[in-house]
């Protein structure tokens, strides 16, 4: 097979994460676009790995080693995650991440015009 | 080590070399084919994942993307990774998301704020890194091609045998890491749950039994 398959596939898989990562809202999206892009790179590794066991002699199976280290950490990333979405969202009452500008400078959590401005500045920014 | 480095880049070539003479660039296999068509099928999940609109929907495309993924992996000779994925991430992840996008009371249909204000300047850095990844990926490995005919490169017995003989250290460290994760997140929810039922003052029923069980659990600590 060609290598360029799957690392083609890899690459695009990233970007649709990245996409997510940048462009959702929900907490809990973002984390989905997050295990996009973990399993693209898992991707890479294990074609790569598949390539240099048959290219090389002393790859250890490094590649398919780091790809299981990789989804357990993945899943530890996504318990952690979900309990701190949770606990923002018992606290805060929202999953929405531009809404969580509790540490933004030069508004209190308490302003009423905290708001709007931030609204205009997300705008500004995009 | 730059021996050894040196050594692989010259098998590297050499097999490369070989690989170039038998294979056409116009004369895809079956495996290119079917790793082709599922590859399309994981980029489509994908891309819906992150563009609808319904939260739950976007979970259940993950499912497909996740799937069609393990299925490639499948068409790469490594099955333990793939039976691993199915495992983990079908089975684990997914329902854990799921049981956050319920939990966080997500909207059931359409929810039209799905996507935040930037997205237009998220499709531009997703693109633009598409385009340079994609051709940087092609152009380095125009002539690169993945021996899959023999023995699975990636069958339960040889991950096994590499994965106890040389990365027995960094797995029981990783056993370690997923130990920490799971009281980190036991703390966390405990916390957010005692705060939750120290302020909850509407008599409702699941608020009260919420109350009753927290108070339970400190005591139980105590």
């Amino acid at each position: 097979m060609h290598l360029a398959y799957p690392a083609v596939l890899a690459a695009l898989l990233f970007c649709t994460g990245l996409y997510g990562v940048l462009a959702r809202r929900n907490a809990i999206l973002v984390l989905m676009s997050v295990e996009l892009m973990l399993n693209a790179v898992n991707l890479n590794l294990v074609a790569f790995d598949v390539w240099l066991s048959r290219a090389a002699r002393d790859t250890l199976h490094s590649g398919q080693a780091l790809t299981l280290f990789t989804i357990a950490i993945a899943a530890a990333e996504i318990g952690i995650g979900l309990a701190i979405v949770l606990a923002v969202y018992r606290n805060g009452g929202t999953s929405d991440i531009d809404k969580l500008r509790d540490t933004a400078e030069g508004h209190g959590p308490d302003d009423p015009d905290s708001d709007a401005p931030a609204a205009e500045k997300a705008e500004a920014t995009a | 080590m730059t021996f050894t480095a040196a050594a692989t880049a010259t098998v590297a070539h050499a097999t490369t070399t070989v690989a170039a003479e038998h294979h056409g660039f116009l004369s895809p296999t079956g495996v290119e084919i079917a790793f082709l068509l599922v590859g399309l099928l994981t980029f489509g999940a994908a891309v819906v994942t992150v563009t609808t609109k319904q939260l739950v929907h976007a979970a259940l495309w993950l499912v497909v993307a996740l799937g069609g993924l393990a299925v490639e992996y499948l068409l790469l000779t490594a099955e333990f990774i793939a039976w691993v994925q199915v495992l983990i991430y079908v089975g684990s992840v997914v329902v854990l998301l799921l049981f956050g996008l319920m939990l966080t009371r997500a909207p059931i249909g359409r929810s039209p704020d799905a996507d935040s204000g930037n997205r237009w300047a998220a499709l531009t850095v997703a693109v633009a890194s598409a385009g340079a990844l994609v051709w940087v990926v092609v152009d380095a490995f125009r002539t690169t091609w993945v021996d899959l005919n023999g023995a699975a490169a990636g069958s339960t017995e040889v991950t096994g045998a590499s994965l106890f003989q040389n990365w027995v250290l960094p797995f029981e460290a990783l056993s370690v890491l997923l130990l920490a994760a799971l009281v980190g997140a036991i703390v966390l929810s405990r916390k957010a749950k005692a705060a939750a039922a120290g302020t909850t003052t509407a008599p409702q029923v699941p608020g009260s039994r919420d109350g009753k069980r927290a108070t339970e659990d400190k005591e139980g600590v105590r």
